[in-house]
């Protein structure tokens, strides 16, 4: 498939998702005492993941801004289906 | 070769059905030893169809007569009532478990039908299956070679997009083996296959007997029942033609004895009382050799009394009705539709000690008060436990009976009997009346009870009241209380429980009051406020008024204020003054009224409200301070004094309000509406001169002159400049009105203070309506190329798409008026279409978060502690305790230094 011109996650309204590392995560799943089964999840295939080498089971960091709270940090779990 | 292969399978049916129950056994053992409970999450659930053999396997009874008793009234053996399908009368015992009546749950029995049935709720998939199937061999019509293929197609189908695309699937692969009609496999030729609904089938003009149907379906393979979606061990398709039938326990149709003796059976019972009649009926025409007419006949009979007992709703058959003409009510009525099972008995409660009247208002009510009529309050009732302190308090109100008030309706003894206080047995009762008893009595003040108004959306929607005992037939609220229950009182209606233990009392005063349901979480203000008269009461007091001190304290004294020391020992006292007596001695507070312009440092003198040492300095009480949703004073109050003393100060300054407008009158007169010639003069130019500016702009677009905004056409363009042209016009209409209408009218007042209306209602009363727009544009609708054949065609001019130019008082023209209806009824539509919609998007959104929680660590979890958001809100800020969802650091501040 040819790629396309255009990059969604490039664009001013994707908030910018970042992947963590292995370390990262452990740290994030311990602090929220949780298995990354309880994690909100992201298709691997979602258009704002094109350009991260990134796989199922590892996890992103979503930042965006907040109306209520001006910036806010949210965390998903890539996954398959 | 088929009977054989049958056996064999439900050998291995019956295998998973032992596994399955001796499981069960072992797991109900367990937990009666131990008494321990097991947790177990469930994987899967199996849905799948009896076969005959564990139809009998799981019935305790064989039922051969239609009779139901015996003379003396006992359950005939093998009859429809056998006890061995469990027991509902008294005193006897269940032969199968011997357990007595409620004790045991009831077993199943079944019937040997002499021919096989079709089941009217499988006909679909037995239709299917005989038509994509080979006549001789049984196989499925695909190719041996194309059915691996098909099976991968739906497995991967199954694994991309879940079993619902799965059936999709397989309902395309069925279509297009209809046509078919040589079988692959052994190359015979298919015939036609139709079905006459409900339960008829036709091949090529000749029936199928369900003997033939069933013998067909026997013949198809397990493999090929795959691809239909059917798994061998739990269904094969011949169980979907019936040789037995289930017959279910009696205690799911009980019988009911009449006032005369005589006993009704259910709905249920009498069905199955014709099959079994006509079953045996059958029987025998068979076994004596009967002409294949007769018996075909009773076949059919056969047929359709089965059917109905399924269903007895199906298009193409009459229903089988009772005596008296009225439908019988069989196993599909009762679990479908509104009234059936589920919705009527699952998903919706029903509940004693409620009553439900109309609702009327009375601002002398406290607001945690209810008003309830004398009537409502002797029939609710609430137990008191007797006890040596209050037997003889609990003996007086026995004594007075169920009619009089306050009095008691019933008594129960300690072992739970209930007895109801009579004339005859009161005085047997008061006697008997010791420790240990529970008195019903009637409804008193400061009763507990819970008050609601549908729809319940909002958990402010149920609140606890105390309750008050009044004259009158409606239930009596505070007007304060309307805006969290969104009630108002052109007829509404309105529901009260009383709570009936001690927990259920201690719960709703402690969660429900109406004390505790101040402040709004959803957007951190006061929603119980001062409303219409009360507003406009304490602005007019406050704004400049000043009264005699006698006058003030008859004031205060009404509303319910007995401690005058802070009212200053002048013989003429300012108004302020006056509402300063309700403050507490230590309050602070500054804040904006309604005429404050923001923008501005310095504005009128009453535009800043200031209250310093609980005395209000400038500004009047308005809208902004005092009222619903927005009352910042309120919060301010509530922050530092709590709830309890918010409610009694509310209550006080909405007395207040109301009860200094009973003294000075207030009304609204046509004479408000009033304006100078010069102002008259002056919205009449600005009018005719909107309308030469539109005269010229339709000129230009006439010659081609006009210049079209970018992307839109000339015609878009010029109706947009007449649009915006024309509410300018208005709106200069409304400054002249708001700058030449006397202040002092008191539809001023009211527009002023934000009791009711605004300066655009005053605007349109006195001056220009203005534009009617429907979809945000002019209207256009109507005849071809004008709205009403009073004009000409292609007029642009703004009298002919609607725009009023007479106010109200002058009265409109009647293509005017007209234009005035179509925009009432268009709005007056979209909110009868809009409401339902709305209250459907509520509920799924209700249904979809209703058990997320914020757990300690500020995430938002559901039941399985899935996360849903990091921190609640984004901000963990708790809305129900900030002003409007901020947190004001500001007054924090200032409140520490």
């Amino acid at each position: 498939m040819k790629k396309p011109k255009f990059k969604v996650d490039k664009h001013t309204l994707t908030p910018k998702h970042a992947k963590l590392s292995e370390k990262e995560k452990t740290q994030l799943l311990e602090r929220y005492h949780v298995t990354s089964k309880e994690l909100p999840k992201i298709l691997k295939t979602d258009a704002a993941l094109r350009e991260m080498d990134a796989k199922p089971g590892d996890v992103v960091k979503i930042t965006r801004k907040s109306p209520t709270a001006g910036e806010s940090v949210f965390y998903r779990v890539i996954t398959d289906v | 070769m088929a009977e054989e292969e049958t056996s064999k399978k439900t050998e291995q049916e019956l295998e998973v059905v032992k596994q399955a129950i001796s499981g069960k056994e072992e797991k109900i053992g367990r937990i009666e030893r131990e008494e321990q409970h097991i947790y177990k999450q469930v994987k899967s659930i199996v849905f799948s169809v009896l076969s005959p053999k564990m139809i009998k396997k799981m019935s305790s009874a064989k039922i051969v007569t239609p009779e139901l008793y015996d003379k003396e009234g006992y359950p005939v053996d093998g009859g429809l009532m056998d006890i061995r399908l469990g027991v509902i009368d008294p005193g006897l015992r269940c032969k199968t478990c011997g357990s007595k009546l409620k004790e045991c749950i009831g077993h199943f029995g079944y019937i040997e039908l002499a021919r096989p049935i079709i089941h009217v709720k499988f006909v679909n998939i037995v239709l299917t299956l005989v038509k994509c199937t080979c006549r001789d061999c049984g196989r499925i019509l695909i190719p041996d070679n194309k059915i691996s293929k098909i099976k991968e197609i739906l497995d991967q189908v199954e694994k991309d997009s879940g079993v619902e695309e799965r059936r999709q699937k397989v309902k395309e692969i069925i279509a297009t083996l209809k046509t078919v009609n040589k079988c692959p496999h052994c190359k015979s030729k298919q015939k036609k296959i139709t079905m006459e609904k409900p339960t008829t089938f036709i091949e090529e003009e000749k029936r199928l007997s369900p003997i033939e149907i069933r013998a067909r379906l026997e013949k198809i393979s397990d493999l090929d029942c795959e691809i239909f979606g059917l798994k061998v061990p739990y269904v094969r398709p011949e169980w979907m033609v019936l040789t037995v039938l289930s017959i279910p326990p009696v205690t799911m149709r009980p019988s009911i004895t009449l006032e005369s003796g005589e006993r009704s059976e259910d709905d249920l019972t009498h069905k199955l009382g014709d099959i079994v009649r006509i079953n045996q009926r059958l029987f025998e025409n068979i076994n004596a050799g009967a002409p294949e007419i007769i018996v075909e006949d009773l076949w059919d009979l056969l047929q359709y009394h089965v059917t109905t007992f399924f269903d007895n709703n199906i298009a193409q058959l009459p229903p089988a009705r009772h005596r008296s003409g009225q439908p019988l009510k069989t196993l599909t009525e009762r679990i479908k539709s509104k009234e059936g099972r589920i919705r009527h008995n699952l998903a919706g409660k029903r509940t004693n000690f409620s009553a439900r009247t109309v609702i009327s208002p009375d601002p002398m009510l406290e607001l945690f008060e209810v008003g309830i009529p004398f009537i409502i309050a002797t029939k609710l009732t609430v137990p008191e436990r007797v006890n040596e302190w209050n037997i003889h308090y609990l003996k007086q109100f026995v004594e007075m009976g169920h009619d009089k008030y306050p009095g008691a309706n019933y008594i129960i003894r300690p072992d739970g009997k209930k007895k109801k206080i009579t004339e005859e047995t009161k005085e047997a009762s008061i006697e008997e009346l010791q420790p240990g008893y529970i008195v019903e009595r009637h409804l008193m003040d400061g009763d507990v009870a819970i008050f609601n108004r549908q729809p319940s959306l909002h958990r402010m929607s149920m609140m606890c009241h105390r309750v008050k005992v009044l004259p009158g037939k409606t239930l009596r609220l505070n007007p304060a209380v309307c805006t969290p229950y969104n009630a108002d009182f052109d007829g509404d209606e309105m529901n009260l429980h009383i709570p009936q233990t001690e927990e259920a009392r201690a719960e709703a005063e402690i969660l429900m009051e109406v004390q505790t349901q101040l402040i709004s979480l959803r957007y951190g203000l006061s929603i119980i406020g001062c409303t219409q008269d009360a507003i406009s009461g304490n602005y007019v007091l406050t704004k400049d008024e000043s009264v005699k001190r006698e006058d003030a304290i008859d004031l205060l004294s009404a509303v319910g204020v007995t401690d005058f020391s802070k009212l200053p020992r002048k013989s003429i006292v300012t108004g302020k003054e006056t509402f300063s007596v309700l403050l507490p001695d230590d309050f602070d507070y500054t804040g904006h009224s309604r005429s404050c312009d923001r923008s501005k440092e310095k504005c009128d003198k009453d535009a800043h409200v200031v209250i310093k040492g609980g005395k209000l300095v400038s500004g009047a009480m308005d809208r902004n301070s005092l009222g619903e949703e927005s009352g910042l004073m309120l919060r301010n109050i509530h922050q530092k004094y709590g709830k309890d003393f918010s409610i009694n100060l509310l209550g006080k300054i909405f007395r207040l309000g109301i009860e200094y407008l009973l003294r000075i009158g207030f009304t609204s007169a046509l004479s408000d509406t009033d304006l100078p010639e010069s102002a008259r003069a002056e919205i009449k130019e600005n009018l005719d001169n909107a309308k030469k500016e539109v005269d010229s702009l339709i000129a230009q677009f006439r010659e081609g002159k006009l210049d079209a905004f970018p992307g839109k056409t000339m015609q878009e363009t010029l109706e947009l400049k007449i649009l915006e042209l024309l509410n300018k016009a208005r709106n200069a209409t409304g400054k002249t009105v708001a700058n030449h209408a006397d202040k002092r009218t008191h539809t001023m007042i009211m527009a002023e203070s934000g009791a009711r209306g605004n300066l655009l209602n005053l605007a349109q009363m006195a001056a220009c309506v203005g534009q009617q727009a429907m979809r945000g544009k002019r209207i256009e609708k109507g005849f071809s190329q004008r709205t009403l054949s009073h004009f000409r065609k292609n007029d642009y001019s703004p009298e002919a798409h609607g725009f009023i130019s007479n106010g109200f008082k002058t009265g409109l023209t009647p293509s005017e008026f007209f234009f005035g209806s179509m925009t009432g009824r268009d709005s007056l539509m979209d909110t009868a279409l809009r409401t339902p919609k709305s209250g459907y998007l509520y509920r799924r959104l209700a249904n979809a978060m209703q058990d997320l929680k914020v757990e300690y660590d500020n995430t938002v979890r559901d039941a399985s502690q899935k996360i849903i958001q990091f921190e609640y809100g984004e901000d963990g800020i708790d809305v129900s305790k900030s002003e409007h969802g901020f947190i004001n650091v500001k007054r924090i501040i200032q409140t520490i230094a």
